[in-house]
């Protein structure tokens, strides 16, 4: 266990340093939240009309 | 030494039949033999000669279990890259061909995903009158309804089955924290109405017992199906059935590496100085699938508790120190075995600081980032059916409805090395014989099954071809011979010669 403790340690280390960029972190998130949002208007085009209905209509058999 | 941990899984998919005839069985037949005639052009059946699914590891058979039955009568072919595709109950199924490794079982599963795709589109356009086949990548139909995404393991057949039992135990409760597919809401009695928002697993909450034969009633954890397809004397085939079908790679790859390296340590009786096992391995199960901030503890035997999570960090360091001293050849690929440990690393770590950062990486938390972020943009409660919705579409397997394909998910192998997959074999398993044979000599193999094949060549009887190692039939064995025979006489004369 001691070593994967080391190696804890060194990623925190890791994480602390990409804290002080703080203009390249918050342009990510950005860009992140950017393509999260472009998703969700994509799916609000492709996800079944009524929902409510594709839902109960999908019954399966048991398999195995 | 532990032996080489060939693997493969095998798919039950879900199916439903849009404007037409809602039959699941007849949809699935329609399905894979739109495949085989339109796509694959070729139709080689299954021999069920060596198909003993009661047989029990355990070496009885429990009174009142229910060994699964087999259905000769039921669409089943064998292709060109050594895989099944059949029906299976109500269910199309494909199962891989044996893999030499967790990176190539991957790719086999993703060809396993084109090749259903490619089914699809065969079937609506065989049909021809609007009706639409939609087939979907998961384990369950949210109303109590589960199918499976089976897991198989070459072992040595003189590790005890108890060990395995109990060194399997504790991984397969907790691997679900990065293996599981995700789920909205819960649909079994386990939960006694509680309310649940989501599960890491699929398939969690549908198991009852901690060891036994059956796969569709009291599902167990260990499954005790005592059928090697190889020669029995030697060989242990384990059939895992507790995990989930998974869509991103590293989720598959995960799921069949670390297992194969808990194996291979419980060949080689490696254990830690700390005992895994668990008081209540089933509740524990369904306790772990409902947790994720990885903080609840565990109850163990010995009186102690731990998270999953602690669980997991424990099965990795005594990997790690295995690997150190006795090296990855069991891995099949000391490559792949490394990159199994490197990610089965990162991904615990991301697990306990930041488990939304691994939204790339792994199904149950690129699902629960699509469902949250609809939520908020929404304002949804969790008992919305588009969340419900938003779940069973992550799986559809139809490319122009299919929400993990706009995931940007990692991948692990190209296009290309998936599509050549969809009809060459691998290489460092018995799968490369199977499959060249069905490709050279279509007309002459009359059926095949995992452990022979079986030739016609327009005399009588009939010629089977044993091959009851899975590391033999490799490309370094017989590549060579066949290129030399001109015809499958001539491989049989100098096979049996």
């Amino acid at each position: 266990m001691a070593e994967r403790e080391q190696k804890k340690k060194a990623t925190t280390e890791r994480a602390d340093e990409v804290v002080e960029e703080v203009p390249a972190t918050s342009a990510t998130g950005d860009k992140l939240k950017a393509e999260l949002d472009d998703l969700l208007d994509e799916i609000d085009e492709v996800l079944e009309d009524n929902a409510e209905e594709f839902v109960r209509n999908y019954v399966q058999k048991g398999g195995e | 030494m532990a032996i080489p941990k060939v693997c493969g899984i095998e798919t039950e998919y879900g199916i439903q039949v849009l404007h037409g005839d809602p039959n699941p069985i007849a949809a699935s037949s329609v399905l894979i033999n739109a495949y085989a005639r339109d796509v694959a052009r070729q139709q080689t059946g299954w021999d069920f000669e060596d198909e003993a699914p009661g047989n029990d590891a355990r070496g009885f058979a429990r009174e009142g279990s229910m060994p699964p039955q087999v259905e000769t009568h039921l669409v089943n072919t064998v292709l060109t890259n050594g895989a099944r595709f059949y029906v299976d109950h109500a269910h199309p199924e494909f199962s891989t061909p044996e893999c030499r490794d967790a990176l190539e079982c991957v790719r086999y599963d993703r060809a396993g995903e084109l090749i259903l795709t490619r089914s699809m589109e065969a079937a609506d356009l065989a049909a021809g009158d609007g009706s639409r086949l939609v087939v979907y990548k998961n384990n369950s139909d949210g109303k109590g309804n589960s199918y499976g995404a089976h897991e198989n393991y070459l072992m040595d057949r003189t590790a005890p089955f108890t060990r395995i039992v109990a060194g399997v135990t504790p991984h397969f409760v907790t691997r679900q924290i990065f293996a599981g597919a995700g789920k909205v809401g819960a649909e079994t009695a386990v939960h006694d109405g509680t309310r649940v928002d989501f599960q890491l697993s699929q398939r969690a909450e549908f198991f009852e017992e901690q060891v036994g034969l059956e796969t569709t009633l009291k599902r167990p954890i260990v499954n005790t199906r005592d059928e090697p397809h190889a020669d029995p004397h030697r060989y242990r085939r384990l059939h895992v059935i507790v995990g989930d079908a998974n869509l991103c790679e590293v989720a598959t790859f995960l799921k069949v590496g670390t297992t194969s390296l808990v194996l291979a340590m419980i060949e080689d009786d490696v254990s830690g100085s700390r005992s895994l096992a668990l008081a209540d391995p089933v509740g524990a199960m369904h306790d772990v699938a409902l947790d994720r901030t990885f903080t609840r503890p565990l109850l163990m035997e010995d009186g102690s508790t731990a998270t999953a999570l602690a669980i997991q960090w424990e099965l990795f360091s005594l990997a790690r120190k295995y690997a150190d001293d006795q090296g990855l050849d069991c891995m099949g690929d000391q490559a792949v075995g490394e990159e199994v440990l490197k990610r089965w690393e990162t991904v615990l770590h991301g697990l306990e600081g930041d488990p939304m950062s691994l939204a790339r990486q792994l199904d149950w938390v690129a699902k629960l980032q699509l469902i949250e972020a609809y939520r908020d943009r929404h304002g949804l409660d969790w008992d919305d059916h588009r969340l419900a919705a938003l779940d069973l579409q992550y799986h559809d397997l139809r490319p122009s409805r299919s929400l993990f394909a706009r995931m940007d998910s990692e991948r692990l192998i190209s296009e290309e090395s998936v599509a050549a997959a969809v009809t060459e074999p691998p290489r460092g398993t018995r799968a490369w014989f199977r499959g060249q044979c069905l490709k050279k000599w279509p007309s002459s193999v009359v059926t095949a099954n995992w452990d022979s094949l079986v030739f016609d060549l327009g005399t009588d009887p009939l010629r089977r071809v044993p091959m009851m190692d899975p590391l033999k039939g490799t490309a370094d064995h017989v590549e060579k011979l066949l290129q030399a025979c001109a015809g499958p006489s001539e491989l049989l004369d100098r096979l049996s010669s």
